[in-house]
């Protein structure tokens, strides 16, 4: 599968916001369907797949436009993660 | 104490699942991700170059023209295949010997293989011995659509509404099936026009099969290779050079694997991303 430790973080960090979710969800169950800033019924598996969702292409279009080192996109990608989970 | 049963069986019944899934998808896109880093010349050699195959994808004007040409083909043939296919399944009988003679004549698209499909357009639409070419020449039009653009795309769209309006028919067939006798009747007491029984009874009511129809409709057309590459080889010149036909271009035929595994995975993202706005905007008021 020609492996990089690059794409070894990145799947293992994947992997890890999964494992995350599940103990959030064992821990402190929230996890039922909510109204949100977009007018979607949003659980928190579909908050975090809109947060990857969207940092892929925030990722991509910092690449696109201003180019590497991708650090800013990384930041901009926490913080539209952060409003995600606090208000879609 | 927790009356609350709870029972871990249920992970082993989905097991197999996931595990076909891993095979199938999660699998070889991880490979895919791992290409996209990398250079590779043969032998399973690779060197690792971060990420310039997504920069070089990104900043490549063939790429920008393939998803062009593409996002164009999906949205001409949704806008066709959408109402054309409602507008046959309406017409349908709904009763009688009828029904089994359209059903089948409408399955028979379906039944055909994509590469048979291009052939047959293909010598369907030669300008000197096809069916079609030859009878559009002989009726005054200057058709070819080996050379000029115009008639390649027609060509194509022909084709593409051709083998795919049928499942549209399908799925709307079976959501008008499903509409109980009661609204109809209804309808009828309240002296509605047919107009105001499609709007209000029957386009409602086929909104979870359109749905679902439009989906599979994009994502099959945004990803189709094989009728327009057997029928017009991507030509004339790259006018019908969709990003899957210049993907394998990439890939195979000129053994680039690194940029055609970035391309993968921005073509992956966007139709991801497409098909989950429309999906869930479109049921965001469903049960």
């Amino acid at each position: 599968m020609a492996w990089t430790w690059q794409s070894a973080i990145f799947f293992g960090f994947i992997a890890c916001c999964l494992i995350a979710m599940s103990i959030w969800e064992r821990l402190s169950p929230g996890g039922n369907p909510r109204d949100g800033v977009l007018g979607l019924q949003t659980t928190r598996g579909d908050r975090l797949f809109i947060s990857l969702l969207g940092s892929a292409f925030i990722h991509l279009g910092w690449l696109g436009i201003i180019g590497q080192p991708l650090w800013g996109a990384v930041a901009v990608s926490f913080i539209y993660a952060v409003l995600v989970f606090n208000f879609v | 104490m927790s009356t609350k049963t709870v029972n871990q069986k249920a992970w082993f019944m989905v097991l197999p699942v996931v595990l076909l899934v891993a095979f199938n998808a999660v699998i070889p896109l991880m490979t895919v991700v791992n290409y996209s880093l990398q250079e590779t010349f043969g032998d399973n050699v690779f060197f690792y170059e971060g990420l310039t195959w997504f920069e070089q994808v990104l900043h490549s004007e063939r790429f920008h023209a393939a998803l062009g040409r593409q996002a164009a083909f999906t949205l001409i043939i949704l806008l066709i295949e959408i109402p054309l296919g409602v507008a046959i399944a309406l017409a349908m009988p709904r009763k009688g010997i009828g029904v089994p003679v359209c059903l089948v004549l409408m399955s028979l698209p379906l039944l055909i293989p994509w590469n048979v499909v291009g052939a047959m357009w293909n010598i369907f639409a030669l300008p000197e011995i096809g069916l079609l070419g030859k009878t559009l020449n002989s009726l005054g039009f200057d058709y070819n659509y080996t050379r000029q653009p115009f008639d390649a795309w027609a060509t194509t769209i022909a084709m593409d509404v051709w083998h795919w309006t049928s499942l549209v028919v399908l799925l709307a067939y079976a959501g008008l099936s499903a509409i109980p006798d009661d609204f109809y009747q209804a309808a009828r007491i309240d002296g509605a026009s047919r107009w105001s029984v499609f709007r209000y009874i029957q386009l409602p009511k086929l909104k979870r099969v359109l749905t679902i129809a439009i989906l599979l409709r994009f994502m099959d057309s945004f990803m189709i290779y094989t009728e327009p590459f057997v029928l017009t080889g991507g030509g004339p010149g790259n006018t019908t050079t969709f990003l899957s036909i210049d993907l394998v271009k990439m890939a195979l035929g000129q053994f680039d694997l690194g940029p055609a595994a970035a391309m993968s995975i921005i073509y992956f993202l966007v139709i991801l991303l497409v098909s989950w706005v429309f999906y869930t905007y479109t049921m965001r008021h469903e049960d």
